[in-house]
């Protein structure tokens, strides 16, 4: 065209970004690349083709990194941890800031090079993308740097294990080889096969950054090599962000094996509007939600619940804002909308749309190119929460839209998924954001704003949205561990019948206890206790799956604990102390019989079980969340929250204190518990409900089911009620549980085969507080 | 409630259209709706362009629960406006044509004290000739002229001459601006003057207080006045949104000057400490949006003071096109009030015209 045309015209007209420099790095480094491996490229083996998604041509080719240099990678990386992590925090923060600098010096070569691979409008790579991944490394070179007195007493992990998804490349990398450095761990990273290349020049940088080798490594490949780096029995950690599926598969894969574990997965986030909002900030946020990286962001605020009132107008906004975005080469600079990573995903959102029947269904009136993986911009209104496409995540650019009448509704059609990353509300009454924000089940929550990310800002999920955190304290927190020193756990079995039960006085039988009350064991069956001496002490219910059944519909029904203040459950817990401590001399007789300890050992038993509660309940009130420093004007808030339902096996040893050490935290944080205490010796726990009854503790909040561990603990782990398991007895496989723990996701502590000293400071503390409680980040931004 | 538009906007390379307004029944609630004077419609000297004719804003009355509901939350606007820039661009060939059409826009000012009868022939001098006629023969562009030349309200007489025959329309600073204090009777007797004067628009500033005390049936029915003592002349309204406290206040004041019938509405005097911004833009021009939708009507906008770079031009203008659309790239519905700009786009133009990059030395100056 020409000027004048365009004078009347006024067109955009295009706006390349040029690809020479990101071409010229693929053609000088390979145009086929091996792994990154002990600090040096291996040469290419098994390849395949890397493709530009907006145009299918074929940018380089990648290596399908075989078992053996996944083995060849965790070695390298475990010969180089030793020495990384005996640098000092200053040293480690030297390297981190290199990395950060590096990243700064070669921004828009990351910027194109990820564009080109993944399809991400150049915008995004280079304004958010990039940026975020710098900041990254600037924030943990300061934490590297004050990790040494900040955090004493703790350890890193080892070889980590890292897997990331083909949306966000780079940043995914940062989110993940950062933290672990910054902790000490050295690091092997499979990148995502579609988007292996700014992984590849990441590992280039990280030689120029002259960091010792073996610390990082890159393998690349498909899931088999994701599957050959989160099995190796080398490797310490695994982290992963990825789907659903996948990270289940993985869960259960390293189920038992001691692998630490941390999963990012999928969501379905609501994104809710109230009627008194900004509406047309409502909407421009929209676009940065659902339509920000073509939708396949696993936090995209992909729900839209628009209150019933203004649902005809805001719609209708929407769709003429739909229809100014732009879609086309993610080089130009003036694209809203790129193309999807694959054909292969182009597919899958288009059978999930396809397959959808209800609603009304609106794409965007913008052209579409007809080369490459091109999806519109789509609404679809009029869905219940009943329908497919409501529950189901498209990670794409697809937003699926319903209405409420009221706040609490807006919150039970928000809450009503397996998933729970991030949730965005509009309100501009601080009074209904800031109670609203609490309620969503989600790890994230922007308030007028969405997809913020910061480094110093957990990042995170509940539910099936995976476990753990990314970004601030918190983050690094799961590249580290508490350095103790443990003992190997034996199982400590019922005493036998004796040949000549001696049966004295009046029976007692322990029942169990369930939402408030004593429960009958639902099978009908007893088991008698016998003690050290052959004396019987009672009988213990049998239980079995109903009555874990019936304990976690208890549980879940006293969710008004959870809405208790601090200062109220520091009450209650300061009153059970008391009412045990003036039953001391019974429960100290109680450990004795049951245990065969001498008195001096039984009443420091019950000793350190008062001082415990005194503790949790000093805690109750005190384990704060925290405002985090973030970049823009407005709170982060980080606030812990309690888990939920907590199932726990409780330790074999110290009865009565094991049993109280799992409680006490769990209810002080506001969970409610569904405990299984000692199979040896379940008396001193189930004692203790006479205790919680005198003490005002409500109902429901803890639940005792007696029995075999063994037989108790799959119902439990695998209960899809139950928010997070705990086993601490050795009388279950951690394998087993974690592995039936995968059904819903549920965050799990289980024993390594070793065991806590209960009576030693190790008994307690924040690493307790810290399994009790999720973090959930709450943005706010603010100004008038 | 909707109105069919009495001027599509279908393209540019129309033949001129003159369509005269129709259904009056439906604008039962609006006074007599008038014509946009001819001269303020032509900027633009090329026959080629066509005569745009909007209905002129009549008003509508004052509703308070609509500006009771107006929200703007000022991070989120902030947001929007920071990726904006990032967001669309135009390079090369795209870029020379808006630089010009940015011209076109371009409320060419003076607004100082020392405004002599000289000084104000030289500025309509150049707002005649803005550019260098080898330039535009260069880039292949038609002759084209400053949207209109804005000057004091003494000045009014000379630029009316100065710019007799080229269609430049003449806009008037008025009502005691840039503080709008002065006694009220007077303060419409200025437009009454300006106007006789032969101001074909006069830019009149709001009492700021009335926002910052939320008296908006005070605000209506002082625009209310102005408008009505513009006759014929286009009133634009000066928010001095520097002035407002809140992006809300802003909105809110949009909106009740809409309703009583400004043309345009304009950002600032020039003479606050804090003139057009990005946000206040957004902010307004989505009220601008809302106010269409609900009546049909468009309005004006002109962002005022602090725009003196051809970048920021055209994210100006991107943010018109994006937010508003193509009709607001056209001078009877935006302008850049500036002083400076001008100087600027033409150093690009050359750049583009040459492939090297110019000095202010060489482009005449106002």
């Amino acid at each position: 065209m020409t000027t004048r045309e365009i004078f009347e015209t006024m067109d955009y007209g295009p706006a390349p970004e040029s690809s020479a420099e990101a071409l010229a790095w693929i053609a000088a480094k390979g145009p086929a690349f091996g792994a990154f491996i002990d600090g040096a490229f291996a040469k290419p083996g098994e390849t395949f083709a890397t493709r530009n998604p907006a145009t299918g041509a074929e940018l380089a080719r990648i290596t399908q990194s075989s078992a053996e240099q996944v083995d060849k990678a965790v070695t390298a990386a475990r010969r180089a941890f030793p020495g990384w992590s005996k640098l000092s925090g200053h040293q480690r923060a030297r390297h981190l800031y290199a990395l950060a600098r590096l990243l700064q010096k070669h921004a828009r070569l990351f910027a194109v090079l990820e564009s080109l691979d993944n399809g991400k409008p150049i915008r995004e790579a280079r304004d958010i993308d990039v940026p975020l991944a710098q900041r990254h490394f600037y924030y943990h070179a300061g934490l590297a740097q004050l990790l040494d007195d900040e955090m004493p007493g703790h350890a890193p992990l080892g070889v980590c294990g890292q897997v990331i998804p083909w949306n966000f490349p780079l940043l995914m990398l940062s989110w993940k080889i950062a933290p672990a450095l910054a902790a000490g761990n050295t690091v092997v990273l499979k990148p995502a096969e579609y988007t292996s290349l700014t992984a590849l020049l990441f590992a280039d940088i990280c030689r120029e950054a002259g960091l010792p080798k073996g610390v990082v490594n890159i393998v690349t490949g498909d899931g088999r090599t994701g599957e050959a780096l989160t099995t190796h029995p080398d490797v310490n950690k695994v982290a992963f962000t990825g789907s659903t599926e996948v990270g289940r598969r993985i869960r259960q894969a390293t189920a038992g094996s001691g692998k630490s574990l941390t999963l990012e997965l999928g969501g379905k986030s609501p994104y809710i509007v109230f009627d008194d909002a900004d509406i047309d900030s409502a909407i421009e946020g929209l676009v940065d939600a659902i339509w920000f990286n073509q939708g396949q962001v696993c936090c995209a605020g992909s729900r839209l619940l628009v209150q019933e009132g203004i649902a005809a107008d805001f719609h209708a906004r929407l769709k003429a804002r739909m229809d100014k975005l732009r879609l086309g080469d993610p080089l130009d600079k003036s694209i809203d909308v790129g193309a999807v990573v694959d054909p292969v995903q182009h597919a899958t959102i288009t059978r999930l749309v396809d397959r959808n029947t209800e609603g009304e269904t609106y794409r965007a009136a913008t052209p579409v190119p007809e080369q490459g993986c091109f999806y519109p911009p789509t609404l679809i209104t009029g869905l219940s929460p009943a329908a497919p496409l409501m529950q189901e995540e498209i990670f794409g650019p697809v937003l699926v839209s319903t209405t409420f009448r009221t706040p609490s509704e807006a919150v039970e059609i928000a809450n009503n998924t397996r998933y729970g990353l991030a949730a965005t509300v509009w309100t501009e009454n601080l009074n209904l954001a800031l109670d609203v924000a609490p309620k969503l089940a989600a790890g994230v929550v922007w308030v007028n704003a969405t997809n913020l990310f910061d480094a110093a800002a957990p990042f995170g999920g509940v539910r099936e949205s995976g476990f753990g955190r990314e970004g601030g304290w918190e983050g690094l927190l799961a590249y580290l561990e508490p350095a103790l020193k443990t003992k190997p756990l034996k199982p400590a079995d019922p005493v036998p019948a004796p040949d000549r039960p001696d049966a004295p006085g009046l029976d007692r039988t322990a029942k169990m206890y369930v939402g408030g009350k004593q429960a009958r064991p639902d099978g009908g069956y007893s088991q008698p206790v016998w003690s050290a001496k052959g004396r019987l002490l009672g009988h213990m219910g049998l239980g079995n799956r109903k009555d874990i059944r019936n304990a976690v519909e208890a549980a879940r029904g006293a969710a008004a604990w959870a809405r208790t203040t601090g200062h109220l459950r520091a009450q209650i817990l300061y009153y059970i102390g008391e009412n045990l401590s003036a039953r001391s001399a019974e429960f100290a007789a109680r450990i004795r019989d049951l245990t065969g300890v001498n008195a001096k050992t039984a009443e420091a038993e019950v000793d350190v079980a008062i001082d415990r509660l005194f503790t949790y309940a000093a805690w109750a009130d005190k384990f704060d969340g925290t405002a985090k420093s973030v970049p823009i004007r407005g709170i982060a808030l980080a606030m812990t929250e309690p888990v939920g339902v907590i199932g726990a096996l409780a330790p074999d040893d110290a009865p009565l204190l094991g049993a109280l050490s799992v409680i006490a935290p769990a209810i002080a944080m506001g969970n409610r518990i569904v405990l299984v205490p000692s199979y040896a010796a379940p008396l001193a726990a189930t004692d203790l409900y006479q205790v919680l009854d005198t003490s005002d503790l409500p109902g429901g909040v803890v639940n005792i089911v007696t029995g075999d561990p063994a037989d108790l603990a799959e119902p439990l782990a695998s209960h899809m009620d139950v928010d997070a398991i705990w086993a601490f007895t050795p009388h279950v496989s951690a394998e087993a549980v974690e592995r039936a723990s995968a059904s819903n996701l549920k965050r799990s502590w289980v024993h390594d085969g070793h065991g806590i000293d209960w009576m030693g400071k190790s008994g307690e503390g924040r690493r307790f507080l810290q399994a009790a409680t999720e973090i959930k980040t709450i943005w706010v931004p603010y100004g008038e | 409630m909707t109105r069919k538009f009495l001027t599509k906007w279908s393209s540019l390379s129309l033949p001129r259209r003159h369509e005269t307004l129709s259904e009056p029944s439906t604008l039962a609630q609006f006074t007599l709706v008038t014509h946009a004077p001819t001269q303020t419609a032509s900027t633009l000297t090329d026959p080629q362009l066509p005569q745009v004719h909007e209905p002129r804003n009549a008003g509508m009355p004052l509703d308070l629960d609509w500006v009771a509901r107006v929200q703007a939350n000022t991070s989120a606007i902030e947001r929007r406006a920071a990726s904006l820039p990032g967001r669309r661009t135009v390079k090369k060939t795209y870029q020379a044509a808006w630089l010009a059409r940015a011209i076109t826009l371009i409320d060419l000012t003076t607004l100082a004290g020392d405004d002599t009868p000289g000084r104000v022939r030289r500025l309509c001098a150049k707002a005649r000739q803005p550019v260098r006629a080898d330039l535009l023969d260069t880039l292949g562009l038609p002759p084209i002229t400053t949207g209109a030349v804005c000057v004091y309200h003494d000045m009014v007489e000379t630029a009316v001459e100065a710019l007799r025959g080229s269609g430049i329309p003449v806009a008037a600073v008025s009502t005691g601006f840039p503080a709008g204090l002065s006694p009220f009777h007077l303060r419409v007797a200025e437009i009454t003057e300006s106007v006789k004067a032969g101001a074909a628009e006069i830019d009149i500033v709001i009492s700021r207080r009335h926002v910052l005390t939320g008296n908006w049936q005070a605000l209506y029915d002082e625009m209310k006045e102005f408008r009505a003592a513009c006759g014929e002349a286009h009133v634009k309204a000066i928010l001095a949104t520097g002035e407002l406290g809140t992006l809300r206040n802003v909105a809110r004041a949009s909106l009740v000057c809409m309703m009583a019938g400004a043309d345009f509405i304009k950002t600032s005097t020039g003479k606050e400490s804090v003139n057009a911004t990005l946000p206040v833009s957004l902010t307004m021009v989505r009220a601008i949006r809302a106010y269409e939708a609900a009546t049909g009507i468009k309005v004006g906008y002109k962002p005022a003071g602090g725009i003196s770079k051809a970048k920021d031009a055209l994210v100006y203008m991107a943010l018109m096109k994006e937010e508003l659309g193509n009709r607001w790239l056209q001078p009877d519905l935006f302008r850049f009030g500036a002083s400076s700009l001008l100087g600027d786009i033409e150093r690009q133009l050359e750049h583009h015209a040459t492939g090297a990059y110019s000095a202010s030395y060489r482009h005449p100056m106002a």
